[in-house]
């Protein structure tokens, strides 16, 4: 019954009840839905990072980390790439050949990473295919197609089937270089990755390179199931002890620096909100003891122990939190499922958030814990506001209380 | 049979270094059943009296027993099991629970108490019965007259089975038909069901009514008179 008196309580003053719903409902839906637009934001970052960029695993030869030279590959990658296909989680392993070179047009030069890729692989494990936005993904061009970034096409001023020079040098240390013609050009959502990264065919590349055909520098493994590139990659490393197998949290840290930040400034960003929002239950908590002094007092006078009136002060705030807080996580998650499919376009802002590599388009989403968290957030700010008042409702003494005119 | 002892009780209030005795030496006993009124002009120290047999006040030394218990040496939260367990209030201004219909403010006591639903269900009924409410059991607060309201206290009063009733000024906010009335019912469960109640008055039509008159001035018993009935 205490429930049910703390419940209808809450309605006896129902415009002053509904003043701290409507605000405790706007701030946890503005906190909400900032974080489920940050989560959108940060976990296109991530895929794209893992899709198009790095994938889950990466093995390379440990030197070739430190040094980045051509001599520093793998030896045995083909039959390396069949066996790691037959692992369980695995979608596609692709085998590329990595080399730092100079690009050139008629007009001008660039320093670029030159990946040669078997296109058919290559296309199971990076999305790049998806984005090319003039020409096709190696198709088209019989010899020697390239596939470049957009912002690189801009900077060499060069368009599809335009030839470009690729200058290298050999394993032995040869200079060397070769004409290829644009196939596709390709824009993601980071320019930086654009300008600096092009595609050649794996074969094209060995020939340049003098590289025999089963090595190269880079193994990229696409994961079927999230969470288990670690234990994966633990299980390569124990088979190639002598490859340096990461997975991408390791090879890009600021990733998983950028995720683990955003869940702590999100839980600072709700507490802050949820700190204003309290003051406002204490104080609206604290007219609510005034208001029913006598009340409390007869309650008290006739056998309500001190335990049951704090606990049906303290219900009472958290029945006034937490409709105020699933209303506005209700609120955040319909506004969330719409913009969640019709995403929220931050196109006046698309040049600078590119070439910080995020997406233009944002797609908000948000996970069950999160929704869990914030409403078990709401409802220790509901008990932490009311113990002030709770405490000034169990000091009354009865008989005082019962004198007082109301 | 004795149900309630007073003795030697005094309370001094110490107020602004001025030390005033609001209530002096008192002795009184009451036995099971009956019908008393405690009166004297404002200020003479009944309702201090009164609060300090219901265990609101504490007093500044004497003792008070109920059935042999001493009131005085509960701690305070024995004290407030005590009272819902042994003694019931009726107030001036009704002080009903606002958000609860009658039946579920008589219910309220029975639920602290630990009474099973059904039991609370049918008890509560049956006493709002008794103060002939039971078609407005499922009004609330203000949806009743004062009168009714204060019947929905009596019957309150009544859920946890008490020793006996305190009453402070019953009929203070209530018209000459509704004083009547509700004097009459409890009367009625006095007579029939010996509910002791110990009301505190200055209302001629409840000294009228009442069995026993203990007469309050500046803190003494100056008379204490049982009518022949």
């Amino acid at each position: 019954m205490i429930f049910a008196v703390a419940w209808r309580n809450i309605w006896r003053n129902k415009t002053r009840s509904m003043v701290i719903i409507t605000s405790v409902s706007l701030g946890i839906f503005a906190g909400v839905y900032v974080i489920a637009f940050m989560y959108g934001w940060v976990d296109q970052r991530v895929k794209t990072v893992i899709s198009t960029e790095v994938s889950h695993i990466q093995i390379h030869d440990p030197q070739y980390l430190e040094t980045n030279e051509a001599v520093d590959f793998i030896t045995g990658i083909n039959d390396m790439r069949q066996e790691i296909i037959d692992y369980p989680g695995v979608i596609a392993v692709s085998s590329r050949v990595i080399v730092n070179c100079m690009i050139s047009s008629a007009e001008t030069g660039s320093g670029v990473q030159l990946t040669g890729v078997d296109p058919d692989n290559e296309m199971l494990v990076t999305d790049i295919y998806e984005k090319i936005i003039d020409g096709e993904y190696f198709e088209n061009v019989s010899s020697n197609p390239i596939v470049i970034g957009a912002k690189l096409a801009e900077k060499l001023n060069v368009g599809v089937r335009s030839r470009v020079v690729i200058n290298l040098a050999e394993l032995d240390g040869t200079l060397t270089g070769g004409a290829f013609r644009v196939a596709g050009i390709y824009q993601t959502t980071n320019t930086a990755y654009d300008e600096t990264h092009a595609f050649v065919r794996e074969s094209d590349l060995r020939k340049l390179l003098n590289l025999n055909e089963n090595s190269g520098h880079q193994i990229a493994i696409l994961l079927g199931e999230p969470g288990i590139e670690n234990r994966l990659a633990g299980e390569l490393a124990e088979k190639w002890p002598e490859l340096s197998v990461m997975t991408w949290t390791e090879i890009l840290p600021e990733m998983q620096l950028l995720t683990e930040n955003m869940n702590v400034m999100m839980y600072v960003f709700v507490g802050i909100i949820l700190l204003a929002l309290g003051f406002g239950i204490v104080n609206t908590m604290l007219m609510v003891i005034l208001e029913r002094v006598k009340e409390l007092g007869m309650l008290m006078a006739v056998g309500m122990n001190r335990g049951r009136v704090f606990s049906m002060v303290i219900l009472e705030s958290v029945f006034l939190s937490l409709t105020g807080g699933i209303t506005g996580i209700a609120l955040a998650l319909i506004m969330t499922a719409i913009t969640s499919r019709t995403g929220i376009d931050l196109g006046l802002w698309a040049e600078g958030l590119h070439a910080m590599g995020y997406a233009s388009v944002i797609y908000p989403q948000i996970d069950f814990n999160t929704v869990l968290t914030v409403t078990m957030l709401v409802i220790v700010t509901g008990v932490l506001s009311a113990i002030y008042p709770a405490r000034k409702a169990i000091r009354l003494n009865p008989a005082e209380a019962l004198r007082i005119d109301m | 049979m004795q149900i309630l002892e007073i003795k030697d009780l005094v309370k001094v209030y110490n107020d602004s270094e001025v030390e005033v005795k609001a209530v002096d030496r008192v002795n009184l006993s009451f036995e099971e059943g009956e019908f008393a009124a405690i009166v004297g002009p404002s200020g003479s120290g009944k309702t201090t009296l009164l609060n300090m047999i219901g265990g609101l006040d504490s007093f500044t030394s004497g003792d008070i027993l109920v059935e042999g218990t001493s009131i005085g040496s509960l701690s305070s939260a024995k004290l407030i099991n005590f009272r819902l367990r042994n003694i019931g209030f009726v107030f001036q201004a009704y002080n009903l629970i606002p958000v609860m219909t009658a039946k579920e403010n008589v219910e309220f006591i029975m639920q602290l108490q630990g009474i099973k639903r059904n039991q609370r269900h049918e008890r509560a009924m049956e006493l709002l019965n008794a103060v002939g409410l039971a078609d407005r059991a499922n009004s609330r607060p203000s949806k009743l007259s004062g009168g009714q309201q204060q019947r929905v206290a009596v019957a309150r009063a009544l859920a946890s089975v008490p020793r006996f009733i305190l009453a402070d000024e019953p009929t203070a906010n209530l018209d000459s038909k509704s004083a009547t009335n509700l004097l009459d019912i409890m009367e009625k469960l006095n007579r029939e069901n010996n509910v002791t109640f110990i009301f505190s008055t200055h209302d001629q039509r409840v000294v009228d009514k009442a069995r026993r008159v203990i007469t309050i001035e500046d803190g003494h018993i100056v008379s204490d008179e049982k009518k022949q009935t």
